[in-house]
């Protein structure tokens, strides 16, 4: 929070709850494309004139395929193993019986 | 994988059918792996966690009803699990029965730089995924679940409130504030300018 002392809370005229410029929950709902067509069409029209909501749409979208393009982490071979073990399967571990 | 071919395993499972644990184990270890690494954040806690994980489910099978896919239960019991060893790790930091709407804090958005426009290259360098992993990180376990679940691992909202007890509004709710916890770091992070080897070496 420090670090953003100088930046300006996202203020703003439009008359929600959320006390920010429009509905977060909406937001993410509309990246979702889980926002109902009636609240999706404002959305739209609010961020034509508004920098800050269309920036926050932006960047959670991308945040969101940043994260989805992380590589998946693999399961070591060793852990696997032993995991057979732990749960006396061992003799059927895949790599007992041959398999590739 | 099907509800159908759920049901054929489950009743070799619950008949003791030992080649059945093996499938078992052969289909959703990956995924519980995963699942415990993003939640503990090292391998050795993802691996007992992993462990602990199908040990219980051995012992549960009996109890397996269906309402849920095996996949979605054993994402159950992984998360419970790891939520467990945090708590035992950090008991001050982590309840496994917190409120749903806890506070996580501010979450209002105050990083305005929009880092779409950055090239590629910069958003996925090394430096960059490693900020990525410590932004998870820093979520609350709560948090962080709903988010691996539904953002990285790819479950329905549906999925991942079976998964974690929830309602469906529930993890809606704590997906946003995830998300904008996130998006708020990853901003601050890309707003300072990657930090670009090239332009080291030069220098």
């Amino acid at each position: 929070m420090s670090s953003t002392d100088n930046v300006e809370p996202h203020e703003h005229k439009h008359d929600h709850k959320s006390g920010g410029c429009y509905p977060l929950e909406y937001i993410s709902d509309y990246v979702d494309g889980e926002l109902a067509d009636e609240l999706c069409r404002e959305l739209e029209a609010h961020m034509e004139h508004c920098e800050n909501c269309r920036v926050v749409v932006n960047t959670m979208t991308k945040t969101i395929m940043l994260y989805h393009q992380l590589p998946a982490p693999e399961m070591p071979d060793a852990v696997k193993e032993r995991l057979y073990k732990v749960l006396n399967l061992a003799d059927l571990h895949p790599k007992e019986n041959g398999a590739e | 994988m099907s509800n159908l071919d759920d049901q054929a395993l489950v009743e070799r499972l619950q008949a003791g059918d030992q080649f059945a644990y093996a499938e078992l184990v052969e289909q959703h270890a990956g995924q519980v792996y995963r699942l415990a690494l993003r939640m503990m954040g090292n391998e050795a806690d993802a691996e007992d966690v992993l462990q602990e994980t199908f040990l219980s489910a051995f012992k549960a099978i009996d109890r397996f009803e269906g309402r849920s896919s095996l996949s979605t239960w054993l994402y159950r019991i992984a998360n419970n699990a790891a939520l467990m060893r945090l708590r035992r790790n950090e008991p001050d930091q982590v309840s496994i029965d917190e409120p749903v709407e806890r506070d996580d804090g501010d979450v209002m958005p105050r990083q305005f730089f929009d880092f779409c426009c950055l090239p590629e290259d910069d958003l996925m360098r090394d430096e960059a995924r490693a900020e990525m992993q410590r932004a998870v990180d820093e979520l609350t376990p709560t948090l962080r679940s709903v988010f691996i679940m539904r953002d990285i691992e790819g479950l329905s909202t549906q999925e991942t409130a079976e998964a974690l007890d929830l309602s469906v509004s529930a993890v809606k709710s704590r997906l946003m504030r995830a998300r904008l916890k996130l998006r708020e770091q990853l901003s601050a992070y890309f707003a300072q300018g990657p930090v670009i080897p090239e332009a080291r070496a030069s220098s």
